[in-house]
């Protein structure tokens, strides 16, 4: 474990809330294609209430990992644990998850979609009414719920899937790059929010981003991935404090570790890109 | 937008007409070889009123709908199972492709021998036809679920039903949409071809009989009055098709 910071307290060792221990995951040859190992030999423990981001070259497994600590696949090798209990493959219940492709549906309103998840828990009308509007101002989707996706950015389809997820208050939110369809100053401003989100919810966020800054922003731990078949090659511990936002890239140490970042990345992209040195 | 498509497709046939009256009032066309639209709407009316016409007509409709339902039900069930296994989908490939390629109508005496003369072999010509399409829009609607509606199913903690009402059935709807339509042309086109090329009875009988007997007036009265059931069947589902949540657009 490594930390720019290394001198600030120690933050307490808090209880392991999602882990995969020793996971490897091969995906059968289809097509003429021999099969592919998207992860091999994979640990990483996420404490409960961080914000763990993974950062990594495209194609080195992230999304295969998110499906892994989601219960959406099960590993080939090694375990995947959830509060304590194996889940190799199963759902378990209190994990939201926003996806990295567009999972609205195309044939219900803004309001529908969001309320969609919620609806089949028996939470009360009035109740899922509050929090769907809620998720509306917090999106800023105000002046859309009767819209359909088809007429809806890609950016907007996405705060809707966002919005879908987080209504359901899940104890362990995953989300796989989720503002990537966002320019630069919404995407800021919504990390703003979600942190505010999280702080106020005492979630746990798995958070996957290809922009080093956007991970730097959010996280109090960074996983870096190498190239596939992916493993965490450093975990870094950002230090900053539980009340933060997009400001802190004023600071010199937010660059200093960004550029940390970058220096661990670069060779790891270059491999995925099949450069030579 | 859809204003103006609606005024040039008005325009469109509203000048078809118009030429075709003029034409044959102008004696540019024959009257033996076909009648001014007019005097069609003209005959359709004393057909209409005659009511002699009923009896034949309700028996298409019927032997159309049967068609229709048969259609519907046995393409949506194995189109489901084509679906959801890969060996049938494989081996059924290439027929489903050259389906439209087989003369249907040739299959007709077929059908005769093996029904008899009547009814049943005119249902079996109009699912001959009509089946495929719906076949076919079945397994379109159901490929185009989206893998990743399959993980949020599964995150929603929904079961097998909850999926299909909930994911499954509203993503197939605009394919199933378009399946349900082109089933009814082709049930139409198939039972009443069939009447017309040898029956007993129904419209596309009433059709023939005219022209055997060299009717011209009655004749096309008839096939006016079977370009405006069909007319009429359409708009109904091209009004329920824009009425589909989210527009119809996927
Ligand atoms: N369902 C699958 N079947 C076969 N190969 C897959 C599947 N999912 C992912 N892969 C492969 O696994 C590797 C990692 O994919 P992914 O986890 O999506 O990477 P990332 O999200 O980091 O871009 C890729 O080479 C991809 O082609
Ligand atoms: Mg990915």
């Amino acid at each position: 474990m490594t930390s720019v910071a290394a001198l600030r307290p120690k933050v307490v060792a808090a209880s392991v809330h999602a882990e995969l221990l020793g996971v490897s995951k091969t995906f059968p040859g289809s097509g003429g294609q021999g099969p592919v190992t998207a992860l091999d030999g994979l640990d990483i423990s996420l404490r409960k209430g961080e914000f763990f981001s993974v950062v990594g070259p495209s194609g080195c497994g992230k999304s295969t990992l998110l499906d892994l600590l989601a219960g959406l696949s099960a590993p080939s090798q090694g375990r995947a644990r959830f509060e304590g209990q194996d889940i190799s493959g199963t759902v378990p219940p209190g994990i939201g998850v926003v996806f990295q492709e567009d999972a609205s549906f195309p044939w219900l309103t803004v309001s529908d979609n969001i309320a969609f998840t919620l609806r089949r828990t028996g939470t009360d009308p009035a109740e899922i009414q509050r929090r769907v509007d809620y998720a509306i101002g917090f999106m800023g989707l105000r002046g859309f719920e009767k819209a359909y996706p088809a007429q809806l950015s890609g950016g907007m389809r996405q705060r809707v899937c966002i919005g879908r997820t987080l209504v359901m208050q899940p104890r362990f939110i995953l989300m796989d790059e989720p503002f990537g369809a966002l320019d630069q100053q919404t995407r800021l401003l919504m990390g703003d929010e979600l942190l505010r989100l999280w702080r106020e919810t005492g979630a746990t966020v798995f958070f996957i981003t290809h922009a080093l800054d956007e991970a730097n922003l959010l996280s109090d731990r960074i996983g870096v991935m190498s190239a596939r078949p992916g493993r965490i090659i450093d975990t870094i511990e950002t230090g900053w404090p539980r009340e933060r936002d997009s400001r802190l890239a004023e600071r010199g140490e937010f660059g200093q570790l960004t550029a940390r970042l970058w220096s661990l990345l670069r060779e790891e992209s270059r491999i995925a890109l099949g450069m030579t040195k | 937008m859809r204003g103006s498509v609606a005024w040039i497709r008005f325009a469109v046939v509203a000048g078809f007409v118009l030429g075709l009256e003029i034409a044959c009032r102008a004696g540019w066309i024959n009257a033996r070889t076909m009648i001014a639209p007019s005097e069609m709407a003209l005959s359709l009316a004393g057909i209409m009123a005659d009511g002699e016409i009923y009896a034949s007509l309700s028996m298409t409709v019927l032997t159309i709908l049967g068609a229709y339902a048969i259609s519907v039900t046995l393409g949506t069930v194995l189109g489901l199972l084509i679906h959801r296994y890969d060996v049938l989908r494989r081996a059924t490939a290439p027929i489903l492709a050259a389906w439209y390629a087989i003369p249907s109508f040739a299959f007709y005496p077929l059908f005769i021998v093996l029904l008899g003369f009547g009814r049943p072999a005119l249902v079996a010509l109009g699912v001959k036809l009509a089946i495929v399409s719906m076949i076919a829009a079945t397994i379109d609607g159901l490929d185009k679920e989206r893998r990743v509606f399959d993980k949020v199913a599964r995150i929603a903690q929904l079961g097998a039903l909850a999926r299909i009402r909930l994911i499954t059935l509203p993503a197939a709807l605009p394919h199933l949409m378009t399946g349900l339509k082109l089933a009814f042309v082709y049930s139409f086109i198939g039972v009443v071809a069939g009447e017309f090329i040898l029956s007993t009875a129904g419209l596309g009988y009433e059709i023939a009989y005219a022209y055997d007997n060299y009717d011209t007036t009655r004749m096309y009265g008839l096939i006016l009055l079977t370009c405006v059931i069909a007319a009429l069947i359409n708009s109904c589902f091209r009004f329920y098709e824009r009425r589909l949540p989210g527009g119809g657009v996927r």
